[in-house]
C-alpha cells in the first residue's frame, strides 16, 4: 500500500478517442467501419436510450413531477446526467465574467438530449471575415464539407425542406411534419410582416432511413426527443453511432474514465491518455497511434492545457497559445406568452416530433442593421404533458381574461379554479432567437492556477463577456418576437421588460450550451491550433473533433458540422493511415 | 400485443397508428412480463440520483401532524371534487406536499410560517385553530387570502401563503394521473401526427398550403 502506480492497458490502439458523443462516436463509428482497433474513453456510464428510459413516462412517474434537480437540469425525465454542475467537478470564472457550463458525463454526452435542430452551415458561414471584417475565415468552405453533410444526411436522417436558399443549404431530407395549430399561426403572423417560416430540420426519422448505421425504428411522435428514444427514432450518439461502432468488435469502450492528460513522448508525438477511473480511483493508461479527442470544446482544452511537457511547454497543440482562446456560445433570447383565440381549445393529441415543425432561418442583410451575424427564431406552444410548475400563479392570468362567459377576480380556489386551469391549458406560446457570437481572442478558459476537481485535475476558469454586436443582436430579437407575437393576437406575459439593464434578455454565455472555438483550426500555425483537417499543428497524430475546432458557428446549432468536420477528419486519418503518415 | 412487440413494430415501422392505439390500449396484465418498463415503473436513473433519492425517501416527514391535517384541508379548499374530477386528496396532493419540502427545501420556512400565520389569524378571529373552524369560518378566512387584487393590505403575508400553497396544489392535482385526465392531455403514447383536426382548422379558418400538402408527410 502506499503505491501509486498507473495500469497501462495493454492493447496498443490505432486510435484512442477521448469523448463519446457527436464528434467522439462519429470517429469510433468510421474507425471501427475501416477496420481499425479503437480505444473509446469516456468520463460517464454507459447509457443506451432503449434500456435506460425516462421516455414515455407519466409526470406521477417522477417523485418530482418532472421537476429539475441538479442531476438534471433540464426536468426529471431530461436524459441528461449532469449538466451546469457536477458533484466533486467545479470550474471557476474570472470576476465580473460568466460562462455557464454543461456537461452531460455519458455515453453520447449531450447528444442523448439536444433539440435534433440539424441545420448545415452555408457557404457564407465560412467566409464571414470576407463579408464583415470581424473574427476570422475558416480555412475550408461549404464546397468541401457539403459531401459530408450529404453521407450525414443519408446515415443519420433529418427530415426538412429544399427551399433553394443561399446560406441554409437543401439536404437530403426526409418528410418534415405539418405545422400544429399554434404554429399555423406564427406562420400567419411572421409571414405577414416579412418574415420567413419553414419546416424545421430535426435529426428525427419521420421515415424508415434506408442507409442506417444501425436498426431504427420511425418516430413515433411522443415529443419527447430530449428523453432520448427507446427505438432509436432520433439522432443520439450513444445508439446511432457508437452502439454500431461497438458491434464491429473493434470498439473498448472504457467509461466512469476521466481522462488526466494527453501522454507525449520525448518527439512530441501523443502516445495515448492517462485517465483515472471513477470506479476504483485508480489511474490508468491507454496508448493508441493517434489521439483523438472530442470531449467538448471546453474539455479538449483543458486536457491539452493539462498535458504540458518539456516539448509542450505551454500545453499541448499550443505553440499559437489560442488553445481555449475564441470560446463562444450562440446568444440567446426568448420571450412568451397566451393565445387567446386558444382559451377553451378543443383537445386532441398533439405532441408531434420533439421540438417545432417550422423555423425561421436567418432573413435580413446586416448591412441594414447595426450587428453582424444573424439569428434564427425557434418556436414552442400548444398542449404539452404537464409537468412540475404546470398551473402555477393562476393569479397572474386568471383575472385578465372572461372564462366561459364570466369575469372572475385574480387568484381564487375550488370548482372556479379548476375550470380556469382547464381553460388556459394549451394556450401557451414562445420564440427564441439563436444566434452568431463574433469569436474573441480575449474570451477564453485557461487553467485555474489553485484549483483541481476531485481527481486532483486542474480545473477551468472562464474569462467570457458579450460585446454590444451580441447585445444589439439580442435588442432586434426581442423586437422582433414583439412584433410576432402581436400580429398573431399574442398577450406577452414574460420577456418583454428588457433593457440595456440585462443586456435586452441576452443570456449569459454558455446557457445555449453551444461551447465552441477553442481549438480553432487554420492554416497559419502561430494563430490557429489544428489545419483544416482537425489535425494539431504541433503534433501531427493529435486530432480534435468537437466543437473547438470550430472559427465561428454560425447562428446553426452546431451538431450537424461536428459530425461532418469528424467525419471527413476520420477519412483523413484513415488515409494517412494508408500512406504511413501517422 | 405486448407493448415491447409493439414497441418493435414501431421500430420496423410495420405498425400503422391507429393499429398503435388500439395494441397500447389493449395491454393486459399478463403483458407486464418481459416487457420494457412499463408506464407506472420510475424513469432511468443515474447512480448518484439513486443514492439521492433514497436519502430523500429515508428522510424523517418535515411537517408535523398538525401541520399535515391544515395542508390537507387547504389542499381541498383549493382543489375540491367536483363533476369532472376528484379532489386534491384524491390525487394525493398533501402527500406531494410533505414530500417536495424536503427536496426544495426553500418552501420549508414560507410553508411553516404561512400556516403559523394562518392558525394565529384564525386563533384571532375565532379563538380556534384554522382546521378546528367551521366550514363556513374557514372559507370567511381564505376569501381574505385568495384574491390578490381584492385583499386588505394587512392581508398581504396571508396572500403570498395562499399563493404559494394554490400553485403547489394545482401542479400537484395537475401532474397526478387523475388531473392529467381531467386537463383531457392526450398524449404521451405511440401515435401518428397527421396534423391539426379538420374540424379544428376550420374552427380557427385555417387550412394547410398546397406546399405543406405536397412536401409534408
Amino acid at each position: 500500500m502506499g503505491d501509486v502506480q498507473i495500469k497501462v492497458q495493454p492493447t496498443q490502439y490505432d486510435a484512442v478517442i477521448v469523448g463519446s458523443g457527436a464528434g467522439g462516436g462519429m470517429a469510433a463509428y468510421m474507425l471501427s467501419k475501416a477496420g481499425l482497433k479503437v480505444a473509446l474513453i469516456e468520463a460517464g456510464p454507459m447509457y443506451d436510450p432503449a434500456k435506460n428510459i425516462t421516455q414515455l413516462k407519466n409526470p406521477w412517474d417522477s417523485v418530482r413531477r418532472g421537476a429539475s434537480t441538479r442531476f438534471r437540469p433540464f426536468g426529471d425525465f431530461d436524459a441528461s446526467y449532469w449538466g451546469w454542475q457536477i458533484d466533486g467537478e467545479p470550474y471557476t470564472k474570472a470576476e465580473g465574467t460568466e460562462w455557464d457550463w454543461w456537461r452531460a458525463r455519458m455515453v453520447g454526452g449531450r447528444t442523448n438530449h439536444w433539440g435534433r435542430i440539424s441545420l448545415r452551415f452555408g457557404p457564407k458561414d465560412f467566409k464571414r471575415r470576407s463579408i464583415d471584417g470581424l473574427g476570422d475565415d475558416w480555412p475550408i468552405g461549404y464546397e468541401d464539407i457539403k459531401p459530408y453533410y450529404d453521407r450525414i444526411d443519408r446515415i443519420i436522417g433529418v427530415f426538412g425542406s429544399n427551399e433553394g436558399l443561399e446560406n441554409d443549404p437543401d439536404g437530403i431530407f426526409l418528410p418534415p411534419p405539418k405545422p400544429r395549430l399554434h404554429e399555423l399561426m406564427i406562420k400567419k403572423a411572421a409571414t405577414g410582416v416579412g418574415i420567413p417560416v419553414i419546416p424545421s430540420r430535426l435529426s428525427i426519422l419521420t421515415q424508415p432511413l434506408q442507409e442506417a448505421t444501425t436498426q431504427r425504428g420511425k418516430c413515433f411522435y411522443c415529443s419527447q426527443c430530449n428523453r432520448g428514444c427507446m427505438v432509436y427514432g432520433d439522432f443520439s450518439a450513444s445508439s446511432v453511432l457508437v452502439k454500431p461502432a461497438l458491434a464491429t468488435g473493434k470498439v473498448d469502450v472504457f467509461t466512469n474514465a476521466m481522462a488526466r492528460e494527453v501522454i507525449t513522448n520525448s518527439e512530441g508525438l501523443a502516445t495515448g491518455i492517462s485517465y483515472v477511473s471513477k470506479d476504483d480511483l485508480q489511474e490508468y493508461q491507454v496508448n493508441g497511434r493517434v489521439v483523438i479527442l472530442a470531449a467538448s470544446a471546453c474539455e479538449s482544452a483543458r486536457l491539452l492545457l493539462n498535458s504540458k511537457s518539456k516539448r509542450h511547454p505551454n500545453g499541448l497543440a499550443n505553440s499559437s497559445d489560442v488553445v481555449g482562446r475564441y470560446l463562444h456560445d450562440s446568444t440567446g433570447a426568448a420571450m412568451g406568452g397566451v393565445l387567446p383565440q386558444l382559451f377553451g381549445r378543443k383537445r386532441y393529441n398533439e405532441d408531434g416530433v420533439g421540438g417545432m415543425h417550422i423555423y425561421t432561418p436567418w432573413w435580413l442583410d446586416n448591412k441594414k442593421l447595426n450587428f453582424p451575424r444573424g439569428y434564427h427564431i425557434e418556436y414552442w406552444g400548444g398542449m404539452s404533458q404537464p409537468s412540475y410548475g404546470f398551473g402555477f400563479d393562476m393569479q397572474n392570468l386568471n383575472g385578465k381574461y372572461v372564462v366561459n362567459g364570466q369575469q372572475k377576480p385574480a387568484g381564487g380556489y375550488g370548482a372556479s379554479l379548476k375550470e380556469d386551469v382547464r381553460f388556459f391549458y394549451g394556450a401557451s406560446v414562445g420564440m427564441a432567437g439563436r444566434g452568431e457570437a463574433i469569436p474573441r481572442k480575449d474570451n477564453y478558459c485557461e487553467i485555474d492556477p489553485n484549483v483541481v476537481d476531485q481527481y486532483g485535475i486542474p480545473v477551468l476558469r472562464f474569462h467570457v463577456k458579450w460585446s454590444d454586436y451580441e447585445i444589439q443582436q439580442a435588442k432586434h430579437m426581442k423586437e422582433t418576437f414583439a412584433e410576432i407575437m402581436h400580429n398573431m393576437g399574442a398577450v406577452i406575459t414574460w420577456g418583454n421588460s428588457d433593457g440595456p439593464e440585462n443586456n435586452y434578455g441576452l443570456e449569459s454565455p454558455g446557457k445555449i450550451i453551444h461551447e465552441a472555438g477553442t481549438v480553432r483550426m487554420g492554416n497559419d500555425p502561430k494563430t490557429s491550433a489544428l489545419n483544416k483537417f482537425n489535425q494539431a499543428h504541433d503534433c501531427k497524430n493529435l486530432f480534435v473533433v468537437d466543437g473547438g475546432p470550430f472559427v465561428s458557428q454560425a447562428d446553426k446549432n452546431i451538431t450537424w458540422t461536428i459530425l461532418a468536420l469528424s467525419m471527413r477528419a476520420s477519412e483523413y486519418i484513415i488515409d494517412q493511415m494508408k500512406q504511413r503518415n501517422l | 400485443m405486448k407493448r415491447r412487440d409493439t414497441l418493435k413494430a414501431i421500430a420496423l415501422g410495420t405498425l400503422s397508428g391507429t393499429a398503435l392505439l388500439t395494441a397500447a390500449c389493449n395491454t393486459n396484465a399478463d403483458d407486464s412480463k418481459n416487457s420494457v418498463p412499463a408506464t407506472g415503473s420510475g424513469p432511468d436513473r443515474m447512480q448518484e440520483e439513486a443514492a439521492h433519492e433514497a436519502q430523500l425517501k429515508a428522510m424523517p416527514d418535515f411537517f408535523t401532524p398538525h401541520e399535515m391535517a391544515t395542508i390537507t384541508v387547504l389542499a381541498d379548499i383549493i382543489i375540491p371534487k367536483d363533476d369532472v374530477s376528484g379532489s386534491a386528496t384524491d390525487a394525493k396532493v398533501p402527500e406531494f406536499i410533505g414530500f417536495i419540502v424536503k427536496e426544495m427545501t426553500y418552501y420549508q420556512t414560507p410553508l411553516r410560517g404561512g400556516l403559523k400565520w394562518l392558525d394565529n389569524y384564525a386563533l384571532k378571529q375565532y379563538q380556534k385553530a384554522f382546521i378546528a373552524l367551521t366550514q363556513q369560518q374557514q372559507i370567511t378566512i381564505i376569501d381574505a387570502i385568495a384574491y390578490p387584487e381584492k385583499a386588505a393590505s394587512n392581508m398581504q403575508q396571508g396572500v403570498s401563503f395562499f399563493n404559494l400553497i394554490r400553485n403547489l396544489t394545482v401542479t400537484a392535482f395537475y401532474t397526478s394521473e387523475m388531473g392529467v385526465k381531467d386537463l383531457g392531455y392526450v398524449g404521451n403514447q405511440p401515435n401518428e401526427w397527421k396534423g391539426v383536426p379538420a374540424d379544428v382548422l376550420a374552427q380557427y379558418q385555417l387550412a394547410y398550403s398546397e406546399q405543406e400538402l405536397k412536401i409534408c408527410i
